[in-house]
C-alpha cells in the first residue's frame, strides 16, 4: 500500500516521516487540550467550592428564608343582569369534598365511608387517584365537586369520624333562571386545551372556568377580571404557614344586558313547544330586547360539568336545543321582504309599482309555459302596491321583480341587512344569503334563470335570512331607513368601581329613499296588514291598544310541483312551511321591532303573528314604561357626567 | 488476521470498556438525580432510561463504522447536513420561538444536532488531505466550512448549539496544529468583535448576559433562574441535603430542574463532595476519551475523536458554569444527566465514533 491516506487522489504522498511528525504534533496538541481542560474544570470546581463551602452560611440562610411562594387568587366573575337588574348569571358558593392524604390512616376505608354518604362515581375516583399521585401529603385533593346542601350536611354531621375529609367552598357560576335566554347569555365551562392557547395564562392561574358561548364568551375579557396574588410563607416542607402579602384580584365587570327578562320569558312562552326564534330590537338604538331560540337548554349543566351522555343527548336531539336559531338559523324570509321590494319599486318608479298589476292567480314569463302561482288560486284581481302588501299578492311582486331585475332586488335586500352579518356583539353570527347571478355562477357553476328573479322577489329560492337580520330589517323599516347595529350590552359596571360604560348606539347603514312619501305608503300598507279589514294578519291586530305595522311570510320547506297542491295535513311535520312575521310598533316612533320565525308552523299569519302580538303587548303595556325609562334616563345622566 | 491475535474481545467489537464504564456510571447517576429532580416521577425516569438504552445501542452500532468510511463520506454528510439546516429555516417547526425542528413523515429531529458531528468530520477530512499543520489558505477554507453551518444555526436562533458546532470545528483545527500566533490573532479578533456581537444579539440573549452580572435587578424575571440555582447549589454545603431532600428543588423554587438546571439539584442534594465525584467521573471520561483519540491510527481519527471529546467537555463546563452563575443562561443540558433525548443521542453517536477511530486498525505496508 503506497498511500497512508485512505483516498489517493487528493493528497501528495505522505512519507513515513510525515506520519510520525503529524502523530507527534496532534498528540502534543491533545496534551495541551487535556491540561487546559483540567485547569478549566479545576476553575469550575473552585467556583462550586466557593458557593458550597465558603459561602455556605450565606446560601443556607437564603435557602431557609426562601419560603415565600406566590399563589394566584382568582377574581370573582362579573354578574350578568338584564336591563332592569334581574340577575341572569351569578356566582354562588359550591361545596366540594376534599381529602388531605397525611391525615388519613386508611385511604380505601375513608373513600368507602364517604361513598356511603355521598355518591362518588368512577370518574370522580379516577380523577382523585390521578391527583393523589401528583400531590404532596398535605395538599387537599378534591374527591367530589358540587355537593348538594343535603350532602354537605351529611358530611358535616359525620366529620368527626372522617379524619382527613372536609369540604371546601368556592364560587361557581349559576344561572338562576335556568334555560331563560340561554343562547344569548351562554355558559361557562372548564378551561380546555383550546382555550389555553388564547388566554393570558398568568391571569387565569386559579381560574377553572371560562366563557364558552354567548355573552359569557363574547365578554370573557370584561367578565373575568384580573387575578390577584398572595405571597405566602411556607415551611421547609412546603406547607403554607401564613399570608405575608396579598394583592387583591380585580373582580370582573358586571354586565347589564339590553334584554328584558320579562319580555324574554313572554316570548319563550309564546313559542312554547314549537321550534323557532323571536328577536326584538329597539329600533332607535339597536338594543336587543329579546333574543329567543327555542327549544332552549339549561346552561347550568355546562357550568356544572355536563356528563358525556347528557351532552350527547343534547347534541343528538332532533330539535337541536343547542342550535342558536336567532343567530345561526337561516330561513327563506318569504313574503316578509315584500315591503322592501315594494320600496325598491317605488324608488325605481317601475311600471308595476306605479300602475299596479292584474292578478289572475298565476304569472308566466314571456316565452314560457311555467306558471308561477299566487298563494290565492283565484287571484287578487286588480292590485296596486298597497293592496299587494296588505294581501301579500305574489303575482304583483313577480311583475315588480321582472321590472326591477335581480341586481336591484339584491341591492335593496342588502341595504336592509339581509345576507350580511348585522355586526351584533356576539360571535359566530351567520350571514344569511341574497343570491346574484355572479354568486350562482361561482358556487353552482350555472347561469341565472329569469324565473329565479321572480321567486327571489317573494323571498323564496336561495334567499336566506336569520331572525336577527329580519328583526333588524323591521327596525330599519320603522326608522325610515336608519339601520342600527344590534347590541346586547346596555351597561358595563367595572369591578373595581372605577366607572361604567354605556351602550353607544351605532348606525350600521342608512337606506336612501328619494321620496319620504314612499316610506309612508309602504308603512301604511304594513299597518293595514295588521289592522286593515283585508290584512293577512288582521286577526292579530284585533283589540290592540297601539298601532302595529307588520308583514307576514310563509317559507316553503319543500318544492311543490306544477300539478301538485300543498296540503298541510298531508305533509310530514318537519316539511311543513315555516311561519314568519316581522313588525314594529307603535307605527309612529316605534319602540320595538320584532321578527318571529316558527319552524314548520304553517302560515305566518296564524303561527308567527300572534307571538309578535304577545311580545309587543307585554313591552308596550303602560306599566312597563317607567321600568325601562328609568334605566335609560340613568344611562343618559351618567354619560353626560363623564363628558 | 495477525492483528487480531493480540487484541481483546472488546477491541475486536470496537468497544472500549473503561470509557463505557464511565458512561454507564454517569447515566445511572443521571437517572437517580432525575428521579429526585422530577418529583419522584418514575414514569419520566423510565422514559429517560429507554432513551439512554437506545443511545447506547446507537453508540455500539456507530462504533462498527470504520473511520475510512467516515472519511470518504465526510463531504457528502457535511453538505447533506447543510441542506437540512437550510430546510429547517424554510420548513422547520417553530417551538418556543425558535425554528429548530424538521419533520420528515413521523420523524422529527434537529438538523443542528447532526451538524455537531458532520462539521468536525468535514474539517478533519479537509485538513488531513495535506500534511499538517494546515497552510493559511487551507485554514481559511476550513474556517469557512465551520462558519456557514454556524450562521445557519444562529439564525434559528440556537446560540448554544451554534457555539458547540463552532467549537467542534475549531477544536479540530487546534489539534491539527494551527500555529499559536494564529490562535492569538483570533483571540484578539474575537475580543474586538464582541461589541458587534452585542449589537447583533437578540434582546433576550442580551438580557441573559446582563442578568448574569446583576441577577438581582430582576429577581422574579430573568434573574430568577440564576438566583435560585445559586441558592440551591450553595445551600447544599459540603455534604448536601440528601437525596430527595433538596428544599430548593422539591419545593419547586428551582425552574427547569429536570432539564438544564439538573446540576443545581445534584449540588443541593449531594453537596460539594458529590460535585467533586461527579466532575471526577466526567473528567475520567474526558481523559480516557482524549487518550483513545490520540492513540488512533490515523490523523483523521485523532482529530475527529479529540474534537468530539472536547465538545463533550465544553458541554459540561458550560452547563455547570451556567448553573453556578459563571456563564449566561444558554439552554444547554448537562450531558447524560439532564432529561431529554436529542443531545443524548448525538453525544453517544460521538462516543461511538471515538471508539471506532481507536479500534479500527489495519496493517501498514510501510
Amino acid at each position: 500500500m503506497k498511500h497512508p491516506r485512505w483516498e489517493t487522489h487528493l493528497s501528495p504522498v505522505l512519507t513515513a516521516q510525515d506520519r510520525v511528525r503529524e502523530a507527534h504534533l496532534v498528540r502534543r496538541r491533545t496534551r495541551v487540550a487535556l491540561v487546559l481542560s483540567l485547569l478549566i474544570c479545576a476553575g469550575v470546581a473552585w467556583r462550586v467550592f466557593n458557593l458550597q463551602v465558603l459561602e455556605f452560611e450565606h446560601f443556607r440562610t437564603l435557602s431557609e428564608s426562601n419560603r415565600v411562594s406566590l399563589l394566584a387568587v382568582p377574581p370573582t366573575r362579573g354578574i350578568i343582569y338584564d336591563r332592569n337588574g334581574v340577575v341572569l348569571a351569578q356566582n354562588t358558593p359550591a361545596y366540594s369534598l376534599e381529602v388531605t392524604p397525611e391525615a388519613v390512616e386508611d385511604m380505601n376505608a375513608l373513600i368507602a365511608a364517604l361513598g356511603e354518604l355521598v355518591e362518588i362515581s368512577d370518574i370522580d375516583l379516577e380523577r382523585f387517584h390521578t391527583a393523589l399521585a401528583k400531590a404532596r401529603r398535605f395538599d387537599s385533593i378534591p374527591l367530589r365537586f358540587r355537593l348538594s346542601p343535603e350532602e354537605v350536611a351529611r358530611i358535616a354531621v359525620n366529620r368527626p369520624y372522617l379524619p382527613g375529609a372536609d369540604f371546601k367552598a368556592r364560587l361557581a357560576r349559576t344561572y338562576p333562571h335556568g334555560d331563560l335566554g340561554a343562547h344569548l347569555i351562554g355558559y361557562v365551562g372548564r378551561i380546555d386545551e383550546r382555550d389555553r392557547q388564547s388566554i393570558d395564562t398568568s391571569n387565569y392561574r386559579g381560574t377553572s372556568h371560562i366563557g364558552k358561548t354567548g355573552v359569557e364568551q363574547q365578554y370573557e375579557g370584561v367578565l373575568h377580571g384580573r387575578a390577584g396574588y398572595e405571597h405566602v410563607e411556607i415551611n421547609a416542607f412546603g406547607r403554607t404557614l401564613r399570608v405575608l402579602e396579598r394583592r387583591d384580584p380585580v373582580p370582573g365587570s358586571d354586565i347589564y344586558l339590553t334584554i328584558d327578562a320579562g319580555l324574554q320569558a313572554v316570548a319563550e312562552k309564546a313559542l312554547g313547544e314549537r321550534n323557532g326564534s323571536v328577536v326584538a330590537i329597539e329600533p332607535s338604538s339597536g338594543a336587543v330586547l329579546a333574543f329567543v331560540s327555542m327549544p332552549t337548554f339549561d346552561p347550568n349543566l355546562f357550568a356544572y360539568g355536563i356528563g358525556q351522555e347528557e351532552y350527547a343527548g343534547l347534541l343528538r336531539s332532533p330539535r337541536r336545543p343547542l342550535f342558536n336559531r336567532a343567530l345561526n338559523g337561516q330561513y327563506p324570509p318569504g313574503s316578509t321582504i315584500k315591503p322592501i321590494v315594494a320600496l325598491a319599486g317605488l324608488e325605481a318608479e317601475t311600471e308595476t309599482a306605479l300602475e299596479g298589476a292584474y292578478c289572475g292567480g298565476w304569472y308566466s314569463l314571456p316565452d314560457s309555459r311555467h306558471r308561477y302561482r299566487d298563494w290565492k288560486k283565484t287571484g287578487h284581481g286588480d292590485v296596486d302596491l298597497d293592496r299587494a302588501i296588505v294581501e301579500s299578492c305574489d303575482v304583483f311582486f313577480y311583475r315588480l321583480s321582472v321590472d326591477l331585475g335581480i341586481e336591484r332586488i339584491r341591492g335593496a335586500l342588502v341595504d336592509f341587512g339581509i345576507g350580511v352579518p348585522t355586526g351584533i356583539d356576539l360571535s359566530g353570527e351567520s350571514s344569511g344569503l341574497v343570491p346574484s347571478p355572479a354568486w350562482k355562477e361561482a358556487i353552482k357553476g350555472q347561469p341565472w334563470y329569469p324565473g329565479e328573479t321572480l321567486i327571489t322577489g317573494i323571498g323564496q329560492g336561495y334567499t336566506l335570512a336569520t331572525p336577527l337580520q329580519l328583526a333588524s330589517a323591521a327596525s330599519a323599516l320603522g326608522t325610515h331607513g336608519v339601520r342600527m347595529r344590534p347590541q346586547v350590552v346596555l351597561r358595563r359596571e367595572s369591578g373595581d368601581g372605577s366607572g361604567s360604560e354605556f351602550l353607544i348606539p351605532e348606525i350600521a347603514g342608512t337606506i336612501k329613499i328619494g321620496e319620504e312619501e314612499s316610506w309612508n305608503r309602504v308603512i301604511v300598507a304594513m299597518e293595514d296588514v295588521v289592522h286593515g279589514a283585508r290584512g293577512t294578519a288582521r286577526l292579530t291586530g284585533q283589540g290592540a291598544a297601539y298601532r302595529m305595522a307588520g308583514k307576514t311570510g310563509t317559507a316553503q320547506v319543500i318544492g311543490i310541483a306544477q300539478n301538485e297542491e300543498y296540503d298541510e295535513d298531508e305533509v310530514a311535520p318537519h316539511l311543513r312551511d315555516h311561519g314568519l312575521f316581522l313588525a314594529f310598533a307603535p307605527v309612529l316612533r316605534p319602540r320595538i321591532a320584532v321578527a318571529v320565525v316558527v319552524e314548520n308552523g304553517g302560515s305566518g299569519s296564524t303561527s308567527a303573528a300572534p307571538i309578535a302580538r304577545q311580545v309587543m303587548d307585554y313591552y308596550l303595556a303602560p306599566e312597563s314604561e317607567p321600568r325601562d325609562g328609568r334605566l335609560m334616563a340613568e344611562a343618559g345622566v351618567r354619560r353626560s357626567a363623564f363628558n | 488476521m495477525p492483528v487480531d491475535r493480540d487484541r481483546t474481545l472488546a477491541q475486536r467489537m470496537h468497544l472500549d470498556l473503561p470509557l463505557i464504564l464511565g458512561l454507564v456510571l454517569l447515566s445511572g447517576l443521571g437517572l437517580v438525580v432525575l428521579y429526585s429532580a422530577a418529583g419522584e416521577n418514575s414514569q419520566l425516569v423510565f422514559r429517560q432510561g429507554t432513551r439512554m438504552a437506545f443511545a447506547f445501542a446507537l453508540m455500539f452500532v456507530v462504533a462498527q463504522v470504520s473511520p475510512q468510511f467516515l472519511f470518504r463520506w465526510a463531504p457528502w454528510l457535511y453538505f447533506a447536513g447543510l441542506g437540512l439546516l437550510v430546510a429547517v429555516l424554510v420548513f422547520g417547526d417553530v417551538s418556543q420561538g425558535a425554528r429548530r425542528w424538521l419533520s420528515i413523515g413521523p420523524v422529527r429531529f434537529q438538523p443542528s444536532e447532526l451538524a455537531k458531528l458532520t462539521v468536525p468530520m468535514m474539517v478533519a477530512c479537509y485538513v488531513t488531505a495535506r500534511p499538517l499543520p494546515p497552510s493559511p489558505r487551507r485554514l481559511l477554507f476550513a474556517a469557512g466550512a465551520v462558519v456557514v453551518p454556524v450562521l445557519l444555526v444562529v439564525r434559528q436562533p440556537d446560540l448554544g448549539t451554534a457555539l458547540l458546532i463552532a467549537g467542534a470545528g475549531v477544536f479540530v483545527l487546534f489539534l491539527a496544529g494551527v500555529r499559536w500566533r494564529y490562535i492569538g490573532g483570533c483571540g484578539v479578533l474575537v475580543a474586538a468583535a464582541a461589541p458587534v456581537m452585542w449589537y447583533l444579539m437578540h434582546e433576550y440573549q442580551r438580557e441573559r448576559i446582563r442578568t448574569l452580572f446583576n441577577p438581582e435587578q430582576d429577581p422574579l424575571g430573568a434573574g430568577y433562574h440564576i438566583i435560585q440555582s445559586k441558592i440551591a447549589v450553595g445551600s447544599g454545603g459540603l455534604y448536601g441535603k440528601g437525596w430527595l431532600n433538596g428544599t430548593q428543588s422539591q419545593l419547586e423554587f428551582l425552574p427547569e430542574r429536570s432539564t438544564d438546571f439538573v446540576f443545581a439539584v445534584f449540588g443541593e442534594e449531594f453537596g460539594f463532595l458529590g460535585v467533586v465525584l461527579l466532575l471526577a467521573a466526567y473528567m475520567f471520561v474526558v481523559v480516557r476519551g482524549l487518550q483513545l483519540a490520540a492513540d488512533a491510527q490515523e490523523t483523521f481519527g485523532r482529530l475527529l475523536g479529540g474534537s468530539l471529546v472536547l465538545v463533550f467537555f465544553v458541554y459540561i463546563m458550560i452547563n455547570v458554569g451556567m448553573v453556578c452563575g459563571l456563564l449566561p443562561v444558554v439552554g444547554l443540558p448537562l450531558p447524560l444527566i439532564s432529561y431529554g433525548g436529542t443531545s443524548l443521542v448525538t453525544m453517544m453517536a460521538a462516543f461511538g465514533i471515538l471508539m471506532s477511530v481507536n479500534t479500527h486498525r489495519r496493517l501498514l505496508s510501510d
